[in-house]
């Protein structure tokens, strides 16, 4: 679906054999019914092949395979989508990189190490800071050398049970004007005073799960990043988010539309296939049409933001906005043209309709995504203004 | 041949000297011409801009920038798409012949230099590529557009030279264009796509005569053309006999590629920028409403940037794609159907962001008027160059592999069905 190296489409093919064998549809319903779908020596397994050390820089340990690796985790997130498979690769790659980029090796090698072969998995605790979507309200107090977190993180997906949790927390540092500035913050979860309790959802293979810190006690080397740096760093984190969760929706929707074609083949009615009538044929058109100005603003944006661009932000929110609202309604499309099979259980399809969904909504809406990308083209313009003025 | 070609940087930094030197900056407000204008300008103002669109081309052409990507003994500098897109980079900010990159380079000297012979070519490119001939396509019929293998227009021959005669329509530029690519009926007697001919004819020449259609937002500059007893030298002739749909694949092929992506166009193609649809003058038209702050707006704002890029992304792609083999030449009817949705798309959002100060203006609101006015002719975004619906059958049909339609036009054409508008022919 992507232009990709020899060895993008390497690490994509290993990985598409990888979860082919692994999560065949028949074991996704299996996990449907279990409480939790993380299976430790799998993912393990997934790390070697390379799923979580592509956005580090080899000095930190990690890698990329063509020198930009969100451009490489696409191929990944890409087939993760197309086969609705399970494991928090997101999460754990978004807070890897943020342990990649801006701790050091003295206080974060560990865990990023840990990270790194598989044995521990991370999510990022994100919610924003104002607005309407303002949820996450962590609070840090020094407390001797360290300091001490209380809060509620209402949704992150959940992993490995000996996870990290990166966070937000105000209260202990100030910006130069003397404002409250946020800190990152990464927790173990099996931390004293850390509650997780599931949550509901519609992904049959992702769980998640709220967050309470209760009075947890993490040393100083706990903070990642310059003091104060979080609300910054959070917007890249956001794009790497964005970027991944499209790349899984194109995958998503790539199996979906993969699947009506060979149906609208089979199918007869009438006396003919499906795919002889006129209004068939043109909504297939739309919707091949549909996923390849997906994957392109995906694969684009990838790029961008690899690259770090200044205009990495405005690609990242364009493809979250395009993708997770085009995505599910392509999907929603696709069931239509099933008829009433299309909504039943026993056929896949929702599988591909589920994941895109939530990813679609979470870490931001399509909506949220596309205002942002006006505030952000609003701010670039208000500069050249102000250069053309001097 | 390689190792003498200039490095693309080095031809950007070279061109980037030039323009500075040689060519005017565009100015914003005058996205005004054509089929875009909202005040529609007189003939004598259509063909004063015609003529800077020559004057500019011969500059380029002098300054070694026209026909990069043609080869250069047809007056072209031999270089690659990659050079092409650096100086397509470089040019923005500079006004550049935009009104003639289609139809002159895509396609007429696109298919020029695909099936000319080498005295077509010698004859007519650089001469393209001097501003000296503006070419237009003469295509469409009243009898249909889209079934363009159903052209009733015919050509009968006579010795070494034709006989043209019937009806062509839609023809943008037609009225100054210089010469034509025209598809025509050469043998009734055999299925329709193999009994057709391309030709090249001079828009002067005796027997074609030229209306100008208006069109809803004011604009004339659409024509139609009646063809009585044109005489076209065999030496003109774009092909062989019977083969004009071979062509046609290309041509049509070629007009698609306007949308993003062709070797053979500079700029932004015929528009240089989104006009009243730029991210930019929606925000600053937000801002002057004092609805900039409502988040309906900020919503309709944001789709209409974000389609935009998508298509970017898009057009990139599916070049990138075509050119390496990935995806076959067909898959260019995807950028068309997406630009076309898109911009009709663009067209509302922008009716809607202005509200009534884009159905009712005071004189001089140049930019509220070519909303309202770009809004009553959208629908143009998805019927020039072939249709959205075309698009469709071509993208379920050639990449999809999706059954073909039902045909009623096999069989000799002469026996071919056809509608009361297509009149003529034998
Ligand atoms: C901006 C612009 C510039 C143009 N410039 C030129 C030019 O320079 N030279 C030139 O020759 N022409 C030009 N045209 C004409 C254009 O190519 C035709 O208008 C177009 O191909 C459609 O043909 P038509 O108008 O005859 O409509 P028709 O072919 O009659 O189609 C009418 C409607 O029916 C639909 N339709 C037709 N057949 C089918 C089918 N098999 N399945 C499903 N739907 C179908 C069409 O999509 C359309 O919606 C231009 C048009 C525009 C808008």
């Amino acid at each position: 679906m992507f232009t990709q190296t020899a060895d993008q489409d390497l690490l994509e093919a290993t990985t598409e054999q990888y979860l082919e064998a692994t999560y065949p549809p028949t074991r996704i319903r299996e996990l449907a019914r279990q409480d939790s779908t993380f299976d430790p020596v799998l993912w393990k397994r997934g790390a070697e092949l390379g799923w979580t050390s592509l956005l580090v820089p080899e000095g930190s340990g990690g890698g990329s395979v063509s020198g930009n690796g969100l451009a490489d985790l696409l191929a990944v997130a890409f087939q993760f989508g197309r086969h609705a498979a399970p494991g928090p690769l997101i999460g754990t790659n978004v807070v890897a990189a943020a342990l990649g980029r801006w701790g050091s090796k003295e206080r974060h090698g560990g865990p990023l190490a840990e990270l790194f072969d598989g044995a521990a998995t991370a999510a990022w605790g994100y919610s924003p800071r104002t607005g309407p979507r303002a949820g996450a309200a962590v609070r840090a107090g020094r407390s001797g050398d360290g300091f001490l977190l209380d809060g509620v993180v209402p949704c992150v997906e959940s992993g490995a049970p000996n996870g990290y949790l990166l966070v937000a927390a105000s209260g202990s540092d100030t910006t130069a004007d003397g404002d409250d500035a946020r800190s990152h913050y990464l927790v173990p979860l099996d931390a004293p005073g850390v509650r997780t309790s599931p949550l509901g959802g519609i992904d049959l293979t992702r769980r998640h799960a709220a967050v309470t810190l209760q009075e947890v006690a993490v040393a100083a080397n706990a903070q990642v990043g310059e003091p104060g740096s979080a609300d910054d760093h959070d917007e890249l984190l956001l794009d790497l988010t964005a970027v991944l969760q499209a790349g899984e929706i194109v995958g998503a929707m790539e199996r979906a539309f993969a699947m009506t074609l060979r149906w609208v083949n089979d199918r007869y009615s009438f006396g003919r296939p499906l795919g002889s009538y006129q209004e068939i044929k043109h909504r297939m058109a739309d919707l091949r049409t549909q996923l390849e100005a997906s994957a392109a603003v995906t694969e684009k944006a990838a790029r961008r933001v690899g690259e770090g661009t200044p205009d990495a932000h405005s690609w990242a929110s364009a493809a979250k906005a395009h993708v997770g609202r085009v995505g599910p309604e392509v999907i929603q499309d696709c069931v239509q043209l099933h008829g009433g099979i299309g909504i039943t259980f026993e056929h896949d399809l929702h599988l591909y309709l589920r994941r895109a969904t939530v990813d679609a909504q979470l870490f931001g809406t399509p909506a949220t995504f596309t205002d942002r990308l006006v505030g952000l083209t609003e701010t670039a313009l208000a500069a050249t203004a102000q250069d053309g003025g001097k | 041949m390689s190792e003498t070609m200039i490095d693309v940087d080095e031809f950007a930094a070279r061109a980037r000297a030039w323009l500075a030197e040689n060519m005017p900056p565009a100015n914003p407000d005058r996205d005004t011409f054509f089929l875009y204008a909202a005040t529609h300008p007189t003939d004598e103002e259509v063909l004063a801009r015609a003529a800077t669109c020559r004057e500019l081309q011969r500059r380029l052409f002098d300054g070694g920038f026209a026909g990069i990507c043609v080869p250069t003994r047809y007056g072209g500098q031999g270089l690659t798409p990659a050079h092409q897109a650096a100086f397509n980079r470089e040019i923005k900010g500079y006004d550049y012949p935009a009104e003639i990159q289609a139809s002159t380079f895509i396609p007429c000297m696109a298919v020029l230099l695909e099936f000319g012979t080498e005295e077509q070519k010698q004859r007519h490119i650089p001469r393209m590529l001097r501003g000296e001939e503006i070419w237009v396509q003469l295509l469409s019929e009243p009898g249909g557009g889209s079934d363009a293998a159903g052209a009733v227009t015919t050509a009968t021959r006579d010795g070494d030279r034709w006989i043209l005669n019937g009806s062509k329509v839609w023809t943008t530029s037609g009225w100054w264009g210089d010469w034509a690519l025209c598809l025509a009926r050469t043998n009734w007697d055999v299925a329709k796509h193999q009994g057709l001919t391309v030709f090249s004819l001079p828009m002067s020449a005796p027997g074609l005569a030229i209306s100008q259609i208006e069109l809803v937002n004011g604009s004339k500059d659409f024509c139609q053309e009646f063809l009585t007893d044109v005489v076209v030298p065999d030496a003109d002739r774009i092909g062989d006999v019977d083969a004009g749909w071979n062509v046609m694949g290309r041509w049509l092929y070629h007009e698609r590629t306007i949308s993003g992506g062709s070797p053979y166009v500079t700029g932004g193609g015929n528009r240089p920028n989104d006009g009243p649809y730029e991210p930019a003058a929606m925000i600053a038209a937000a801002r002057r409403l004092g609805t900039i702050d409502d988040s309906r707006t900020r919503a309709l704002l944001g789709e209409a940037q974000t389609s935009s890029l998508v298509l970017r992304a898009l057009v990139e792609s599916v070049t990138r794609k075509m050119a390496g083999g990935v995806l076959p030449h067909h898959a260019a009817a995807m950028t068309r159907l997406f630009g076309g949705t898109s911009n009709a798309r663009r067209a509302a959002i922008a009716t809607e962001l202005y509200g009534g100060a884009g159905v009712v203006w005071a004189p001089g609101e140049e930019t509220a008027a070519q909303v309202g006015l770009g809004y009553l002719t959208r629908q143009a975004a998805c019927i020039g160059g072939g249709t959205t619906e075309m698009a469709r059958n071509v993208i379920a049909e050639r990449l999809l592999g999706l059954p073909r339609e039902q045909r009623a036009d096999t069989g000799a054409f002469r026996d071919v069905p056809r509608g009361p508008q297509a009149t003529g022919g034998q």
